[in-house]
């Protein structure tokens, strides 16, 4: 335990920053590497190369173009709530990021139920998109908030199971103690590796994927956005700053997602193939608070990777197509992968 | 027991009252959207009048015009010489293809033909300007559909054929290179052994296509069984090029028609498909990419030798009468009704071009699809703006 007692402004400012930092970071490592250097590289080609190193600084350069730009409001729109969607959809990536931890003591909140805290709240961005395309006064947007209501929810309910199974076998919703399971656990009396759940929750790992690419509307979840159908869809009417909310949002929850799925499967910020014998959270070093942000940072871009790397390589599949394949493949299957976990839980 | 029978009847009646009701509550109205004219799926100012039902379509209705340029009328001002200059522009995605069926044409009034040499070459210019339209639009066929990688790999290779077509004729996009009797200029050096190896590199890019996007399940499941049009419908639409080929009529030009061109020379193979959906059209004009790369590499073997050019007279005079020449162009049947009346301009010239028909389709195929479903065909029939509104 850190023995510095800080005033209560002090760690609030803290973590204000903190969590600033812990959205910010993720969501331009995301665009810069993934989306303008990986995607530019699929395509033969090679991505910004002029603002900074390697084109390094672009990222800085394209927000000061947006905050440059006329922030345009149709005129039919309901301009209050116009005004606040993106910022509904942002705020809902900051809810989500209180909760994970980067340390033994290096988190926002402890809470007993983070998970189901970091579930529920990650469903705010709903209302955001949804209120986003009703109030644009647009048809495309329109289309776009509703097939992305429809699509969110729908994802939902395979995240929330794939999670279960991961919750019985910690036997606790803490995310913290989730790591710490993992990472103490032990394989038929091996404890090399720890116990990541990524192996024995092998099929709720590949459902909540899944399912964080459809609640993430990348492709092949897109069509909310489908560029090709619906201009934007919810995005359509938005410009210059409030896009760039927007465009935040999305990169900064995919960073999020990523966070809580590395943390749920991959075991945290514990080190790949060390755990030093600690018994349990208590006993952990001090020092872990600072590798713990860089492990769970190199995590959360692998598995970021795989995300963007689905995302450019496969078309869009069609609003009923998705429904389908939410309802009757990855529910059944994680409940399947529930049912399964409890009856081993019990056995052993 | 009659009581009994009379209550279940009007429990029955009232049941069925309490349903309408509910329906008519819950119907919901209809909403008209219009698809364009500036939208990302018509390539251009296309404009299609949807009246939606949720997200199904109930009607749809192109309207076209909106970039209507006046090239029929246009050429009734110009000398023979000058028309292939604007004809260019009309499907500018294979510019130099609908230059040939105006040269023929005026060609055949005069009586003359080109030699040899400057038919094949035409022959090759055409094909390669049939791979630069039908490649990009393997491409932008997964933008359409959401996957970004194909169109970059598209333009990336199409570049390789523009520069061809930039050598032989100094024109990446509107090469104006052809000739009443013949061609401008014969090819340059090198050109033939360069042409043979991006022959190779655009058949490597089939395969590419073939792998990301054709053998993608998601693609399929967008795509199979997705905007049928059956083979009777397609020919009383007038359809024409892969997409009725894709409704397995065995239907084309090239090989239907004795033309002053050298298709007859070489070994190649219509494709077509039974389907008739959207897959069916995609994968015939992937086939037929792969068959032009084909068609090139033979004609390149056997380039004879010889003048480019016919006698023709300094100032052309086409002689009075009228002719119609079709030839299979990337989008389908392109034909020109060339009235002369023995003046240096045509009297009138009636342009066919193949997309203005294609899409003349789209109210019939659109009704009852959903709007993604939508973009999936209209993607698939494939038009290019200039080409429907001329």
């Amino acid at each position: 335990m850190i023995a510095v007692d800080l005033p209560y402004w002090a760690q609030s400012l803290l973590r204000v920053l903190g969590g600033t930092v812990a959205v910010l970071l993720p969501a331009g490592t995301i665009v810069y590497l993934f989306l303008f250097k990986m995607m530019s590289f699929m395509q033969s080609r090679l991505g910004p190369m002029e603002a900074g190193p390697y084109g390094s600084m672009q990222l800085f350069a394209e927000v000061g173009k947006w905050l440059q730009k006329e922030d345009i409001q149709p005129e039919n729109a309901d301009k209050r709530v116009f005004k606040i969607a993106p910022l509904v959809v942002l705020v809902s990536t900051f809810l989500l990021v209180a909760v994970v931890p980067f340390g033994p003591d290096a988190y926002f909140t402890d809470f007993e139920a983070g998970i189901f805290y970091a579930l529920a709240v990650s469903s705010v961005s709903v209302l955001g998109i949804l209120i986003a395309g009703w109030s644009s006064a647009n048809k495309y947007s329109l289309l776009g908030g509703l097939r992305a209501a429809g699509q969110l929810i729908a994802y939902e309910l395979p995240m929330v199971l794939a999670v279960i199974g991961v919750v019985i076998q910690a036997g606790t919703m803490n995310l913290n103690q989730i790591v710490a399971a993992q990472n103490a656990g032990s394989m038929f009396g091996w404890d090399g590796l720890g116990n990541p759940y990524v192996l024995t929750q092998f099929v709720g790992f590949v459902v909540f994927m899944i399912a964080i690419q459809a609640e993430l509307t990348q492709a092949p979840f897109d069509m909310p956005i489908a560029e090709s159908e619906l201009v934007s869809g919810y995005m359509t009417e938005y410009s210059g700053f409030r896009f760039l909310i927007f465009f935040i949002a999305e990169f900064a929850t995919v960073g999020v997602f990523t966070l809580i799925a590395s943390v749920l499967f991959l075991g945290g910020w514990g080190v790949p193939f060390a755990w030093f014998g600690w018994e349990s959270l208590g006993d952990v070093d001090n020092w872990m608070n600072v590798v713990g942000p860089l492990v769970m940072i190199t995590k959360m871009l692998a598995l970021s990777g795989i995300v963007m790397w689905v995302r450019f390589s496969y078309p869009r599949l069609r609003e009923d197509q998705l429904q389908r394949f939410a309802w009757k493949v990855l529910i059944p299957v994680s409940v399947v992968n529930i049912m399964v976990t409890a009856i081993l839980k019990v056995a052993f | 027991m009659t009581d009994l029978i009379d209550r279940q009847k009007l429990g029955y009646i009232a049941a069925q009252a309490a349903d309408a009701r509910l329906n008519v509550e819950l119907e919901t109205e209809g909403m008209t959207l219009n698809i364009g004219p500036q939208h990302p799926a018509t390539h251009g100012t296309l404009r299609i009048i949807v009246r939606l039902d949720g997200e199904q379509v109930v009607w749809a209705d192109p309207s076209a015009g909106y970039m209507h340029r006046g090239y029929e009328k246009l050429t009734e001002v110009r000398t023979y010489p000058q028309v292939t200059t604007l004809i260019n522009r009309i499907d500018w995605l294979g510019s130099f293809a609908n230059e040939v069926p105006f040269i023929l044409a005026a060609e055949r009034l005069m009586g003359i033909e080109a030699p040899p040499r400057a038919q094949v070459i035409r022959t090759i210019l055409f094909e390669l300007s049939r791979i630069s339209n039908v490649g990009l639009f393997l491409g932008d066929l997964g933008v359409q559909l959401g996957a970004v990688t194909p169109v970059f790999l598209a333009f990336r290779d199409r570049e390789y054929v523009l520069n061809l077509i930039e050598g032989a004729t100094g024109g990446r996009f509107h090469p104006n290179f052809d000739r009443i009797g013949g061609l401008k200029d014969d090819l340059p050096s090198g050109w033939v052994d360069e042409t043979r190896q991006v022959m190779k590199k655009l058949r490597g890019f089939c395969d590419e296509m073939e792998d990301l996007l054709f053998g993608n399940k998601v693609f399929q499941d967008r795509t199979r069984g997705i905007g049928v049009i059956p083979a009777g419908v397609a020919q009383q639409y007038g359809l024409s090029g892969a997409n009725l080929r894709a409704s397995g009529v065995d239907w084309d030009l090239r090989r239907d028609q004795a033309l002053p061109l050298a298709y007859d020379q070489v070994d190649w193979k219509v494709w077509t498909h039974p389907d008739g959906d959207s897959f069916a059209r995609c994968w015939v004009r992937l086939q037929e990419v792969r068959e032009s790369t084909k068609i090139v590499d033979q004609l390149l073997d056997l380039l004879p030798s010889g003048p480019v050019m016919a006698k023709v007279p300094r100032i052309i005079k086409v002689p009075e009468g009228e002719a119609f020449v079709s030839t299979e162009n990337p989008l389908g049947e392109m034909g020109y009704y060339v009235v002369s009346q023995g003046e240096l301009g045509p009297f009138r010239v009636r342009i066919r071009t193949a997309s203005f028909n294609n899409i003349s389709i789209v109210p019939w195929v659109l009704r009852g699809v959903y709007v993604p479903d939508v973009i999936t065909i209209l993607a698939s029939l494939y038009f290019i703006l200039g080409d429907i509104d001329k």
